[in-house]
């Protein structure tokens, strides 16, 4: 079964035409004068209906935002450093939502910890021009948290072993 | 280097890209510049992989069951578990990263049951360390990037 078919059955109940949208967007619109009148095309429905669900599934959460999407990398964030954090569980939503509006943190989650071998129940994925750059940002990150920083670690990627990025595949 | 234009593209667009018939011509007018410009420019930025792509970034954490997972592996034995876990079609992301655990991959499966036995393979096959942390709560709010330009 493919993540499509789960997101259509299971989960938002997607019709056919929101998971065929999504197959023919994921990798980017179409760079015509009208991309959507041309999936409209492409689908064989009407370019109105193309755009009202697309701006459903935008306001559903399927879509979470439409985007020049930057390469990171490219742009010069050369080091990323996932850094974990052991702050108390009271705290941990709060916390997490001030670190995840940092401007050099990409994403932040609260995960859970597994003691003894694990003990950190928050990751901030936190870019940088350097390894030293990306330092600087974890000392912001630990001021911010002051008491509440109970440990930290980060971990640099060495290597990239797999990425697979389109995971909507047509059905077979 | 990057010219004024392809700056604020991209500033401006990691996020809220007009939906309407002429996108493009809708952020050319916001920019001060023409369509063409606005197209070409795209086009130029995708070209040259400075953006991945123009268009929706899709929640997949809404398809299925996923989560991270951390094994911690003898440096020498890296490779060979990797390519192993790297096998499965529901493992998509797999870094390699400087720590005792220092193998995380995702692993995504339409339901949990499933994203179990994946897990419980790999956990019997390799015998290393395992650490399997599902996200419980995201917050990060997801606004896109800020870019410092370097001069």
């Amino acid at each position: 079964m493919s993540a499509c078919d789960l997101l259509c059955d299971n989960v938002m109940q997607l019709a056919e035409c929101d998971r065929q949208l999504i197959e023919l967007t994921q990798g980017g619109l179409p760079l015509v004068p009208q991309p959507y009148h041309e999936l409209a095309r492409q689908m064989g429905i009407s370019a109105d209906e193309v755009m009202l669900r697309i701006q459903r599934m935008q306001d559903n959460g399927v879509i979470r935002r439409i985007a020049a999407v930057p390469n990171h990398y490219k742009l010069g964030f050369r080091a990323n450093g996932m850094t974990v954090w052991n702050v108390p569980d009271e705290k941990v939503s709060a916390l997490g939502e001030q670190i995840g509006a940092l401007d050099f943190v990409s994403h932040c989650y609260h995960r859970p910890r597994h003691p003894p071998l694990w003990h950190y129940n928050l990751f901030a994925m936190v870019h940088g021009a350097s390894r030293d750059d990306v330092q600087d940002h974890i000392a912001a990150i630990a001021r911010l948290l002051g008491d509440d920083n109970h440990g930290s670690d980060v971990l640099f990627s060495t290597r990239i072993l797999k990425k697979t990025g389109l995971r909507i595949r047509a059905r077979e | 280097m990057m010219n004024q234009l392809e700056r604020s593209l991209l500033d401006r667009y990691q996020r809220g890209l007009p939906i309407s018939a002429t996108p493009w011509a809708d952020m050319a007018q916001e920019l001060g510049v023409s369509e063409q410009e606005v197209l070409s420019t795209l086009q130029k930025l995708r070209e040259q992989k400075f953006i991945t792509r123009v268009g929706p970034v899709f929640d997949h954490h809404r398809a299925g069951s996923s989560t991270l997972v951390a094994l911690a592996v003898p440096p020498e034995r890296l490779e060979e578990i990797a390519d192993f876990i790297n096998q499965f079609d529901a493992v998509n992301h797999n870094y390699a990263r400087e720590h005792e655990f220092n193998l995380w991959f995702v692993v995504t499966a339409s339901d949990q049951a499933q994203l179990q036995s994946v897990l419980d393979t790999i956990e019997c096959a390799t015998g290393m360390p395992m650490l399997n942390l599902p996200m419980e709560h995201a917050y990060h709010i997801d606004l896109g990037f800020k870019l410092a330009w370097q001069e």
